[in-house]
């Protein structure tokens, strides 16, 4: 295993890891968007569609444990890239001029993705907790559209705002960088990255967005 | 016209730098920006004091010798051209030029605003040739290679080795550089016999070297006075993704 040590220390092997963990993140995303479009539909069909979900929990909590590998694998190597490039570059220029030469999503990943991770730790803290705590004729719906840690709650709705645009700031680098890390970039597929990218930079972080102000603000107003 | 200059002056290796002022007069737009400096150490011979150390050799952008940052640019503002073919009719009367050295862990100051660029050489190394016994020099059609191939190994070869790239990346990493080097003759018969050991050499004396690693920014791209492609990095990536788990 010796070859496989050396590949996961090495530059490429670590942004290899994150690229990896970045894009099964992703698919996990754009699940959970499905699910939460469910909100549209009414307290009736959100509620039977956690109670179905539920229904298999040794298979939730399984891929639960799976998905928070990957999130910490992501969290990790990227904290080892960053220390990495730290050490890399040890002083600055008089003059910065990176916003000429690069994009901004480029340069703030290690910003937006920390936003992102808070707002995780807050969401599993919150809503996945009290989700574990409903039995029998509880509803999950109540509980996401409520004051306490729902949308019912402006400074909840809002942080989920924030958190789900600066995750497309996130995903606008870190989805088309994935590819070129995989070495896919240069080839054929190019269009068609650039057009998943747009997915899921943006499609996915609008529907999340679009759910916190129209439950938490329009909804009510109108 | 006047140019104003903030230059990086550094004694030696373990000296510490700071930036010192100089104002030149007489300045042709026609000159180069070596020659401005030319003529700004040749007044400061004049009067006794060190001139500004700088590297610099044919000044026809070949050879990739020179670099420097100008207000925060690697070779100055303009695209795919290098410091040496940099003239004075980029700036205007009056302006101040901060003057940098290249800045990276692994390009350590040897004076002023000269580098000890040698890292790249261990790279090259540890796997940039050929070592296959190739036989004498085949006629140019004796052995096929189609002009899609030929024309990217020929673009990845135009890397002069300069340190642009490094100099301008936030993580100061080197993967356009080796992804050049790499791709040149893995798009070539003769390269790909040793490619999967060249990629891992290259790569593990990269990151030997102390480079960060490549964050996509593309900063090196939009940098390189040879405009080497990101698709560069996209080829070392696939290149040593295939060399270590294929």
């Amino acid at each position: 295993m010796n070859w496989l040590t050396t590949f996961m220390n090495s530059s490429i092997g670590k942004k290899f890891t994150m690229g990896t963990s970045g894009l099964l993140l992703c698919l996990f995303i754009a699940q959970h968007l499905v699910g939460n479009m469910m909100l549209f539909g009414g307290e009736a069909l959100f509620n039977s569609y956690v109670a179905t979900l539920s229904a298999f929990k040794p298979l939730v909590r399984i891929i639960e444990v799976i998905i928070s590998i990957i999130f910490l694998s992501h969290i990790i190597s990227g904290i080892r890239l960053t220390l990495d490039n730290k050490r890399a570059n040890s002083s600055s220029y008089n003059v910065n001029t990176g916003s000429e030469t690069s994009s901004f999503s480029s340069r703030t990943m290690a910003i937006t993705g920390s936003v992102v991770f808070i707002f995780v730790i807050m969401h599993l803290s919150t809503i996945w907790y009290r989700f574990q705590l409903v039995h029998g004729s509880g509803s999950y719906y109540d509980i996401i559209l409520g004051d306490a840690v729902g949308f019912g709650n402006p400074i909840y709705a809002a942080f989920y705002v924030v958190a789900m645009i600066l995750m497309g700031v996130h995903l606008k680098h870190g989805f088309q960088s994935a590819f070129q890390t995989f070495g896919v970039s240069d080839s054929r597929y190019k269009g068609l990255i650039e057009k998943m990218s747009m997915i899921f930079w943006l499609v996915i972080p609008a529907g999340f967005t679009w759910i916190a102000l129209w439950f938490g603000f329009i909804a009510e107003a109108i | 016209m006047q140019i104003n200059l903030k230059v990086w002056r550094q004694e030696n290796r373990q000296a510490i730098g700071g930036y010192k002022n100089y104002s030149v007069s007489d300045v042709s737009e026609h000159m180069s920006f070596f020659e401005m400096l030319d003529k700004l150490n040749n007044e400061l011979v004049r009067k006794g004091e060190d001139p500004i150390a700088f590297d610099h050799d044919c000044r026809e952008g070949i050879c990739g010798s020179c670099g420097v940052t100008i207000n925060g640019r690697a070779h100055g503002p303009l695209r795919g051209v290098t410091s040496c073919q940099l003239h004075m009719r980029s700036f205007k009367d009056g302006d101040t030029l901060v003057v940098e050295p290249w800045r990276a862990a692994s390009f350590p100051v040897i004076k002023d605003l000269v580098v000890d660029r040698k890292s790249f050489d261990r790279i090259m190394e540890s796997g940039g040739y050929v070592s296959i016994n190739t036989g004498g020099t085949p006629d140019a059609n004796a052995i096929p290679i189609p002009k899609i191939d030929a024309d990217a190994a020929f673009d990845s070869a135009t890397c002069i080795g300069c340190g642009a790239c490094v100099a301008i990346c936030k993580n100061s990493a080197a993967m356009l550089f080796v992804g050049a080097k790499v791709t040149q003759f893995t798009k070539l018969p003769q390269g790909k016999v040793e490619r999967r050991e060249r990629v891992k050499n290259m790569v593990a004396q990269m990151d030997a070297e102390g480079f960060g690693s490549c964050t996509n920014t593309g900063a090196c791209e939009a940098e390189c006075p040879k405009e080497i492609s990101l698709t560069n990095i996209a080829t070392l990536n696939k290149e040593y993704l295939k060399a270590s788990l294929c």
